[in-house]
């Protein structure tokens, strides 16, 4: 299914999520990762210095949908997949992927890239290129 | 200051995602389609993160500390290796089926959508065994 070319508010929005990691960096010294930021607080090693620091910039994180009803009056608009196999494989690899690679798209894509980190570089253009793959036999070959 | 910092940090994390319109899976497997319904917003929204952090990170690191803690914990390897790779492949395929990575996932659970409800389960269970799978990880894994 189609969606808008949206130039703008994604620029503004990705500036917005820069803005979120210089405040993290800031503040605590800490990379915005998600997957980082979320597997240091579960088992089997849960970080327990790091624990509430995480959990708190996690409920600011699961706060912002219902912020923006609030504030717009309209739920953010999104098309998920009901096929909750397909879904349940989907999270199941970009979790274990996440952990095993040390970064997802925050951590590598953004945060390192600003580093000048070869390892997220390459791991950016790892992901990118598997994605696109998998998009392409996804829409155009399985489902073509 | 401490606790609302992180908090604000968050919520500015979230709705950049919604305002990008990467809360939406769609959006993120239009990117993904180049030869389909290609939509090229993902690069935008990449670029207008890295327009920020990058000018960002270097004024922040000319500060000997953070405000609030003793050390930056900043991710110190260097070396490639086949976890690295193999990982970022994995993960890439996850997120072309699904159309999410973590962060937008998390943002949109409150949205409650069936598939994001199936998603965040499995992600978090995919977390937790390749933490059992793994030998003792570095803190580099706050990458």
């Amino acid at each position: 299914m189609e969606t808008e070319f949206t130039p703008v508010a994604s620029l503004f929005g990705g500036g917005l999520i820069g803005l979120s990691a210089v405040v993290l960096l800031a503040a605590h010294g800490r990379i915005a990762g998600i997957s980082g930021i979320v597997s240091r607080i579960l088992p089997p090693s849960v970080d327990k210095a790091g624990l509430p620091q995480g959990i708190i910039f996690l409920i600011g994180l699961l706060l912002a949908a219902p912020l923006w009803l609030v504030l717009t009056g309209a739920a953010p608009v999104q098309m998920v997949s009901s096929n909750g196999l397909l879904l349940v494989i989907a999270g199941l690899l970009v979790g274990f992927g996440s952990v095993m690679g040390n970064g997802c798209t925050s951590g590598h894509g953004v945060c390192g890239i600003s580093r000048g980190s070869a390892r997220s570089i390459a791991a950016t253009m790892t992901f990118m290129a598997t994605a696109f793959v998998t998009v392409f036999v996804l829409r155009h070959v399985v489902g073509g | 200051m401490h606790v609302f910092s992180t908090l604000f940090a968050g919520l500015l994390f979230g709705t950049g995602l919604i305002l990008s319109g990467m809360a939406n899976p769609a959006k993120v497997q239009n990117f993904l389609d180049l030869f389909g319904t290609w939509d090229p917003s993902l690069a935008f929204v990449m670029g207008g993160a890295i327009m920020v952090t990058m000018p960002g990170f270097w004024l922040v690191q000319k500060r000997i500390t953070p405000l609030f803690h003793d050390v930056f914990h900043l991710p110190t390897r260097t070396d490639f290796d086949a976890r690295l790779v193999v990982g970022a492949a994995t993960f890439g395929i996850g997120w072309g089926l699904g159309g999410f990575c973590p962060g937008p996932a998390l943002t949109s659970l409150p949205l409650a959508a069936s598939g994001t409800l199936f998603f965040v389960p499995a992600m978090l269970v995919g977390m937790v065994i390749a933490k059992y799978t793994a030998a003792p990880l570095p803190k580099s894994l706050a990458v």
